[in-house]
C-alpha cells in the first residue's frame, strides 16, 4: 500500500483486520512496526490490529457460529463438526487515518 | 487540510493471491495437478517425495516438483535421484514459498508435458498456511515422531489443508504413537480430512497413496472432457 496513492500528505493511524487463523501473532506485529515503517511515509504512525474470531457455518443449526476452541472445530451449540469456514484466516488492512489537501 | 478515515478493505497478501490465481488457471489449463507439501522441518517431505516421484515414473506418469529450502540444493539433488524435473527454491531469508517464487521456477517448463506437480514448502508449520502457492490441494505432513498433537498445536495449518499424511509409520511402535489421538486431533482441527499413514523408508502405506494419485487423476480428467 503506498499511501500517497490515496492522496495522503500524512498517516496517522493504519487499522489492521486479523484474524484468528491467519497465523499471525498481534505482539510481533506490533512490535516491529516502527522499525518497519521508519524512513517511510507510515513512519511515526500508529498500528491497531483489530483481531477476529474464526466463524464457521453449522449446516444443522443452520446458522453462522462463533468459534471459541481453535482445537474443534465443532458447532459451539450443537458439536456438528464443520469445514465450511466463513471467517478467521483475514489479513487485511480495513482503513488508514490520514491528512489530506482540503478538497475545494 | 482535512483529516478523515479512508476505507481500504485491501488484503495484505493480495498480490500473492492474484498471482496464485493465476498459476491456479495456469495448471488447470494444462491439466497439471498441484500439491504443496506442508510441515515441520525434518517431517519426512523430501524421503516420501523421492519415494513417490520414483514410484509414479516407474508407473509411467508424468511428474515434476519444486523444493523449497533457505539454504542448500540437497534435498533437489535427493529428489532429482527419481529421474523426474527437479527444482530447488532457495528463499535465503525466507521462511515461507510464495506464488511468485512458483512462477518464476516454472520458466521454461511447459506444463502440457506434465501430470504432477508436487511443491514441498519450507519446513514451517505457521507462515506457509498464510501463502497460496496456486495448489489444487495442500498436504499437512507430520510424523510419528513429533508428538498426536501436533495439528492442535497448528490449527491454522492444518485446518487450511486438504490431505493429512503421517510419516515415519514404522517408527510407530519405537514412540508409542497412538494412532487412535493423531486421527481424532486432525479429524477435530479439519473435520473429514483424509488420512495416509506412511513410511518412505519401509514403503508401508505408499501403494494406496499413489492409488489414490493415480484415481484422482483419471476424474480429474474424467471432469475435463464432460467440459470439452
Ligand atoms: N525411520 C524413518 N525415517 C524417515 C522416514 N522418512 C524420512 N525419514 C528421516 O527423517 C529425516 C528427515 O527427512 P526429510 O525427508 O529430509 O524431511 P523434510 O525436512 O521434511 O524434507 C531424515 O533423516 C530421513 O532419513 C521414514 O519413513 N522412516
Ligand atoms: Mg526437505
Ligand atoms: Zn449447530
Amino acid at each position: 500500500m503506498v499511501s500517497s496513492d490515496y492522496g495522503a500528505l500524512k498517516v496517522h493511524e493504519v487499522r489492521l483486520r486479523v484474524g484468528a487463523l491467519a497465523g499471525v501473532a498481534k505482539d510481533a506485529l506490533l512490535f516491529c512496526y516502527d522499525i518497519a515503517t521508519a524512513d517511510t511515509t507510515l513512519a511515526g504512525s500508529k498500528l491497531v490490529v483489530n483481531e477476529v474470531p474464526v466463524i464457521l457455518y453449522c449446516s444443522v443449526c443452520r446458522e453462522e457460529k462463533e468459534l471459541t476452541d481453535l482445537q474443534r472445530f465443532r458447532c459451539p451449540v450443537c458439536d456438528t463438526p464443520s469445514g465450511d469456514i466463513r471467517q478467521g484466516r483475514d489479513l487485511e488492512i480495513e482503513s488508514i487515518l490520514i491528512d489530506e489537501y482540503a478538497s475545494t | 487540510m482535512n483529516t478523515r478515515v479512508l476505507e481500504i478493505r485491501k488484503g495484505v497478501l493480495n498480490k500473492n493471491d492474484e498471482l496464485a490465481a493465476t498459476l491456479r488457471e495456469r495448471f488447470t489449463a494444462a491439466g497439471v495437478i498441484a500439491f504443496n507439501l506442508v510441515s515441520s522441518p525434518g517431517t519426512g517431505k523430501t524421503a516420501f517425495l523421492e519415494k513417490t516421484l520414483r514410484a509414479m515414473r516407474e508407473a509411467g506418469l508424468r511428474v515434476a516438483a519444486l523444493v523449497g529450502d533457505l539454504e542448500t540444493d540437497n534435498d533437489a539433488r535427493r529428489l532429482a535421484s527419481s529421474g523426474a524435473p527437479v527444482r530447488q527454491i532457495n528463499t535465503h531469508r525466507c521462511c515461507h514459498l510464495e506464488a511468485a517464487m512458483i512462477a518464476e521456477h516454472l520458466e521454461g517448463w511447459d506444463l502440457n508435458e506434465l501430470d504432477y506437480l508436487f511443491i514441498e514448502n519450507v519446513g514451517n508449520l505457521v507462515c506457509p498456511s498464510s501463502y497460496d502457492l496456486g495448489e489444487k490441494l495442500r498436504i499437512a505432513m507430520l510424523s510419528v515422531t513429533e508428538g498426536e498433537d501436533k495439528p492442535l498445536k497448528y490449527p491454522g495449518m492444518f485446518n487450511s489443508a486438504d490431505i493429512a499424511v503421517i510419516t515415519k509409520m514404522d517408527l510407530a511402535e519405537a514412540c508409542d504413537f497412538d494412532r487412535a489421538a493423531a486421527h481424532a486431533n486432525i479429524e477435530a482441527v479439519r473435520p473429514g480430512m483424509r488420512i495416509f499413514e506412511v513410511s518412505a523408508k519401509r514403503g508401508m502405506g505408499m501403494a494406496q497413496w499413489i492409488d489414490w494419485l493415480v484415481q484422482l487423476r483419471a476424474s480429474a480428467d474424467n471432469q475435463r472432457s464432460h467440459l470439452r
